[in-house]
């Protein structure tokens, strides 16, 4: 019987049941290489003293718990504090820490580049998925993808383009590729029309994509 | 290797090495120009296999020219690419 359930299987995924309505399988227990080298590695660092799995725990959730609100956070008061904004740009580690970010469990660098009139950034990790997790948290499927990591740095005002960004010719694009020690996080132009707002309600305003440059932030309608 | 300034004009190496290298292949070979130094952080091609990373290796946001790098580039003249390499990548010109 195939009842609600009769067309080819296009699924991608062996069925077990022909079941519409089956639980999902579960893909905690699929042991590949990987898995058992992080269990393996896990396992000694453990019981030679170096971790504790209560250690290893809090830094996934210290992870884990990061989100494009702080990055939010720091845009907004980057835009209504100059002075703030300044040491943001020359030192982003410092800047974020006077907020109360915690920098320390990252060994990597933070870098902000502002957009301009004259310059819109976009950043990408062509040679794996470096991404300012500790202001951003973790980056979105797209921001893994091949074909982002290729074409960005290739053609990047037609990847832009697909995300609904269309850059002036004579805005200067400016890719930046996280090669080495170094995360980048662009600092969006603030929209237009929202003198008014407060800090909190700017912060609102500021979206993930912004901050990896994939978007602008649109005018505030008035 | 003598420290670089923002404005040197450096070439990048065009070198095939196998490891953890960080400099893509995309601009071996290319010219550009120091945007900034970043610091000097232990050299990862060493870290990835063990080893101290020791001495620290200058790091450097190089900038180029997409025209540069992709010689059929299809965006405006402006665009530019910026890339973190290591100073034993460069070559000052």
């Amino acid at each position: 019987m195939h009842i609600g359930h009769d067309h080819p299987h296009a699924h991608g995924e062996a069925h077990e049941t022909d079941d519409p309505h089956a639980p999902q399988q579960d893909h905690d227990d699929t042991l590949n290489y990987y898995r058992k080298l992080e269990l393996a590695v896990r396992e000694l660092l453990i019981e030679k003293g170096v971790l504790t799995p209560d250690e290893i725990r809090r830094t996934v959730e210290n992870y884990e718990s990061r989100t494009p609100e702080g990055g939010a956070r720091v845009v907004a008061r980057a835009w209504v504090d100059p002075p703030f904004k300044a040491r943001l740009l020359s030192d982003a580690r410092g800047a974020c820490e006077s907020l109360g970010f915690d920098m320390n469990v990252f060994e990597v660098e933070l870098t902000v580049v502002e957009n301009t009139p004259q310059a819109h950034n976009v950043i990408v990790c062509t040679l794996c998925s470096c991404y300012p997790r500790m202001l951003l948290g973790m980056p979105p499927a797209w921001y893994k993808s091949r074909a982002y990591r290729a074409r960005l740095v290739r053609e990047p005002r037609a990847v832009l383009s697909e995300f609904g960004t269309e850059i002036a010719p004579e805005v200067a694009v400016r890719v930046h590729d996280s090669t080495a020690d170094l995360r980048y996080i662009v600092l969006p132009m603030r929209p237009a029309g929202s003198e008014h707002l407060s800090e909190d309600q700017l912060a609102a305003l500021v979206t993930r994509d912004s901050m990896v440059g994939v978007t602008v932030l649109k005018p505030i309608a008035g | 290797m003598t420290p670089l300034s923002p404005g040197d004009q450096v070439a990048v190496l065009d070198v095939q090495v196998p490891g953890h290298v960080r400099t893509p292949c995309y601009v071996r070979g290319k010219q550009g120009v120091i945007e900034r130094a970043a610091g000097k952080f232990r050299n990862p091609e060493e870290l990835a296999y063990g080893r101290s990373g020791e001495p620290k290796r200058t790091l450097y946001r190089v900038r180029f020219e997409q025209h540069e790098v992709w010689p059929d580039y299809s965006g405006a003249a402006g665009d530019t690419i910026d890339v973190d390499l290591y100073e034993h990548w460069l070559r000052k010109l």
